[in-house]
């Protein structure tokens, strides 16, 4: 069948958001390099490989990404490895817990392990601008990715293989080093090469915790354009950036389609069991020890510290932040910021689930190719950096009209972000709705619209609603992107954290501030988990 | 009256239906039996209006529905897993078609309780689809099916994903439900035992065309050849050479083969014919003999008592029951 007309008239809106909103920055931000005076030239670009500094910027960004993937895995497979096999009281629990993570705001993990980690740490060191605090965040970071990404395949592998191994002859770590590791590659690929991704275009954690002495080509693609003006320079470092990140992504795809190749291993029987032997125990122990080591104790510590005055435990930074006292370098009302962030992340999501949604419908009706270049075009947005994204607003949409003033750039910016989470929310959902069901509407005497708004609609709108909440949490958390576009009257949340952090004296407030984002963060993302854990099942 | 006339249908050039024609009377129910891969779901499917025929004819009463989309059609079908809406109770799938056709709802509320009525689930309105057993599930698909009036209701494998006990169960009720409503019906399924229980007619496909379409009896007594014999579970098919061993004299023609039908062999002392016993197995209520009648051809017949394997029976054909076919 081709694809339907109507099909393609519903294909234009995302296409020409996607268009105007990403292609045409992107292509500017090329331009700005290349042809920086009018003319074609290279100076950019050899200065990058030239200058000692932007050497060793682009030197450090490959390899802090490179340690932070090996130890996020080296600590991901052990917990992978726990929760894919292991029943033990508080085994659901832990697991989301060392989701929440994930779902917090670079910003707020960078305030988090500068509370740990930094000046007036609890364990009384400062490793702040070192190597070993932009790694340990990474790490917390994103050990969800390794923990999800390799123990679903994990939960996949009938431990009957391994058995067959042991029987033949292979001793413990024998059958993990043959048999084990191998079925898992792909997964371990693909979560590396996003785990890499994420730490090669890390920006907030880096801006606060690498203080100036580390930086990477995102915080030096925003160095060079907010605070030296180098459009060209920051254009030549977003490009090699993009080079970059297009080949991170060909390794995750490759990676992740030897993943989806179905492994006919599925076993019959719940995999997961109680821990027999003491051994099995003690691992678990460590294992859920180190667990609570890494994600829960700098949690605790943000918010012990927030609390923390010189005249002991209270509110003071709390209350400061919404009456600000007369004295304080506060200039942004923070309450005037949570007002921003909410006010934003209202027509961000409609924009993201609107333009999501119409994606969707795209993705799943159009036949063969045409679907699936659309869907890979509205993917990519996911990949580029935040900072490439609202760097690319600052050059480009000045023409037809001038946008950069409007405060609409702020809300389309976090939607741009966000569509990626609606299309990969609803999409398998709609894809899911039977044929039959359709089917069955159309000869009960369902026209084909009836039958959307009858069965489909009904079907996909949780799915929707999730991707709504991806969107608000996008949007409430963004900073990349915001850091550029925003003005001091539209200043967010995360934007508000990071002038606290650059004031001396304010950093109570700073991480009072960074309590509220992690909670209303953490609202939204309990939200999704529970609307993912009852959907209905099928019949 | 359904007419479908030399339709055929091709998936990537190989037909699934290849110039099939099927004629179903009202208030007939009519079964549509095959292999796998035979081309019968197609055929549901091209009458429902969920694929277009690339050749051919579909016509209801003389006009046809081909350029007909599928909800305007009034052909109701059930489908094998049901495709309950998940999203709906049992009152809101049944009352679906309904809706569709804008009846008001103190009509709709009559009728959706008429239908789980007929169909044995009185009062299950509010129950959720997601709770209810396989057998429920089926019934709920049957109701929703039903409920809307359709002037063709097509089942395809309604009861393939039952078990036996329950299959033969609904089978019967489902007949007197077809019988209840005067619904003109086509039914499709692998199942000998099912498409002979519930059909006033069988037609037989495969390859994608209609090679049979009788009475189960007819059918069952005079299959047009081979294939068709095997397919619907006869055995005993015998060359005409084979025949004229046994002292049965072929009818002049074409004839190749025959049928003895095993009620047509009678095991006695003194019968004019003798084989070896290669096997005798208890089937409930009977023991099924084989008779071996040397190079590895054999007869099967029923007996009351079972017989020591290796001995030496006696039997008689009656020769009258014999069914000739080319094969």
């Amino acid at each position: 069948m081709r694809t339907k007309p109507w099909v393609l008239l519903l294909a234009v809106v995302p296409a020409l958001f996607l268009a105007y909103f990403f292609v045409y920055p992107l292509i500017t931000i090329l331009y700005t390099g290349l042809v920086p005076d009018g003319r074609f030239a290279t100076s950019a670009f050899v200065e990058i490989v030239t200058d000692p500094t932007m050497r060793s910027v682009a030197w450090f960004t490959l390899w802090q990404a490179f340690l932070s993937t090996v130890f996020t895995v080296a600590l991901g497979l052990p917990a992978a490895y726990v929760f894919a096999r292991y029943r033990f009281p508080g085994r659901s629990l832990f697991r989301s817990l060392t989701l929440i993570p994930f779902v917090l705001p670079t910003l707020v993990v960078g305030v988090t392990f500068l509370a740990v980690l930094g000046p007036g740490s609890p364990f009384g060191i400062d490793l702040r601008g070192t190597i070993w605090a932009i790694l340990i965040a990474h790490v917390f970071y994103n050990l969800a990715i390794v923990i999800r990404g390799v123990g679903v395949l994990w939960e996949q592998i009938d431990p009957h293989i391994e058995d067959a191994a042991r029987s033949l002859g292979a001793g413990r770590w024998r059958v993990f080093r043959e048999v084990t590791l191998p079925l898992l590659k792909p997964a371990i690929l693909s979560s590396s090469a996003l785990v890499f991704l994420f730490s090669f275009t890390s920006f907030g954690v880096i801006l606060i915790l690498g203080d100036l002495h580390h930086s990477t080509l995102e915080v030096e693609i925003w160095r060079q354009a907010t605070a030296f003006l180098r459009l060209d320079l920051a254009s030549a470092l977003a490009v090699l950036q993009l080079v970059g990140v297009t080949a991170i992504l060909l390794v995750y795809g490759k990676a992740s389609k030897r993943t989806a190749g179905e492994l006919p291993l599925r076993p019959s029987f719940e995999v997961a069991r109680r821990p027999r032997t003491a051994g099995e125990r003690a691992f678990i122990a460590a294992t859920l020890g180190m667990l609570g080591l890494i994600v829960i104790t700098p949690i605790g510590v943000l918010i012990v510290r927030s609390l923390n005055t010189p005249s002991g435990l209270s509110l003071t930074h709390y209350v400061n932040l919404f009456n600000p006292p007369r004295s304080s370098a506060i200039f942004v009302s923070p309450v005037d910021a949570i007002g921003n962030s909410l006010r934003f992340a209202i027509p961000a999501v409609v924009i993201a689930a609107g333009i999501g949604l119409m994606a969707g419908v795209v993705i799943v009706s159009a036949k063969g190719r045409s679907g699936r270049i659309f869907d890979t075009m509205l993917m990519l947005p996911l990949g580029t950096s935040a900072v490439t994204i609202g760097f690319g607003f600052l050059v480009a949409l000045d023409q037809p009209v001038d946008l950069r003033a409007s405060a609409m750039l702020i809300p389309i910016a976090h939607a741009l972000v966000a569509i990626p989470f609606v299309i990969r929310s609803t999409v398998p959902v709609m894809e899911s709705v039977q044929r039959r069901l359709r089917e069955a509407a159309a000869v009960l005497g369902a026209s084909p619209r009836q039958a959307w708004r009858e069965v489909d609609f009904p079907l996909v709108s949780r799915a929707l609603a999730v991707g709504a909440l991806f969107a608000f949490a996008i949007s409430i958390g963004e900073f990349g992107a915001t850091s550029f576009i925003a003005r001091p009257s539209s200043s967010t949340i995360p934007v508000a954290i990071f002038r606290l952090l650059g004031r001396p004296g304010t950093f109570g407030e700073a991480m009072a501030m960074a309590v509220i984002l992690m909670v209303i963060t953490g609202i939204a993302a309990m939200g999704i988990e529970s609307m993912r854990g009852t959907r209905s099942g099928g019949v | 009256m359904l007419q479908v006339s030399r339709v055929t249908i091709r998936f990537d050039d190989t037909p699934a239906l290849d110039g099939a024609s099927l004629t179903v009377a009202d208030q007939s129910i009519h079964a549509l039996m095959g292999p796998s891969g035979s081309g019968k779901s197609t055929m549901l499917r091209a009458i429902a209006g969920l694929e277009d025929p690339d050749a051919g004819e579909i016509a209801w009463d003389g006009r046809s529905v081909l350029g007909v989309p599928v909800h305007k059609r009034g052909f109701g079908l059930m489908f094998q897993d049901y495709a309950l809406f998940p999203h709906r109770n049992v009152a809101g799938n049944v009352a679906f078609g309904l809706r569709m056709q804008r009846e008001d709802s103190a009509t709709i509320r009559r009728r959706v309780n008429e239908v789980l009525e007929l169909v044995g689930l009185p009062g299950y309105g509010d129950r959720s689809v997601g709770t209810l057993s396989g057998g429920e599930r089926q019934r709920v698909a049957l109701a929703r099916t039903l409920a809307p009036h359709p002037r063709l209701v097509l089942l395809d494998e309604p009861l393939g994903a039952l078990d036996r006990s329950l299959r033969e169960h609904l089978l019967v009720e489902m007949r007197s439900i077809f019988n209840q409503v005067d619904a003109t019906v086509l039914y499709v399924t692998h199942d000998r035992e099912e498409a002979f229980t519930i059909a006033d007619r069988v037609a037989i496909i495969r390859d994608g065309r209609i090679v049979a379409d009788d009475t189960p009896e007819d059918l069952w007594r005079r299959p047009p050849d081979g294939w068709t014999a095997r397919f619907i579970g006869l055995e005993n098919l015998c060359t005409a050479s084979r025949l004229t061993e046994l002292g049965v004299q072929p009818p002049r023609g074409t004839a190749t083969t025959g049928v003895i039908p095993p009620e047509a062999i009678t095991l006695s002392p003194t019968g004019s014919h003798t084989a070896t016993v290669t096997g005798s197995h208890f089937r409930g209520g009977a023991y099924r003999v084989e008779l071996g009648l040397g190079e590895g051809s054999t007869l099967v017949t029923w007996s009351p008592t079972g017989l020591e394997p290796d001995a030496v029976a006696r039997f008689d054909i009656d020769t009258a029951r014999i069914s000739w076919f080319e094969d």
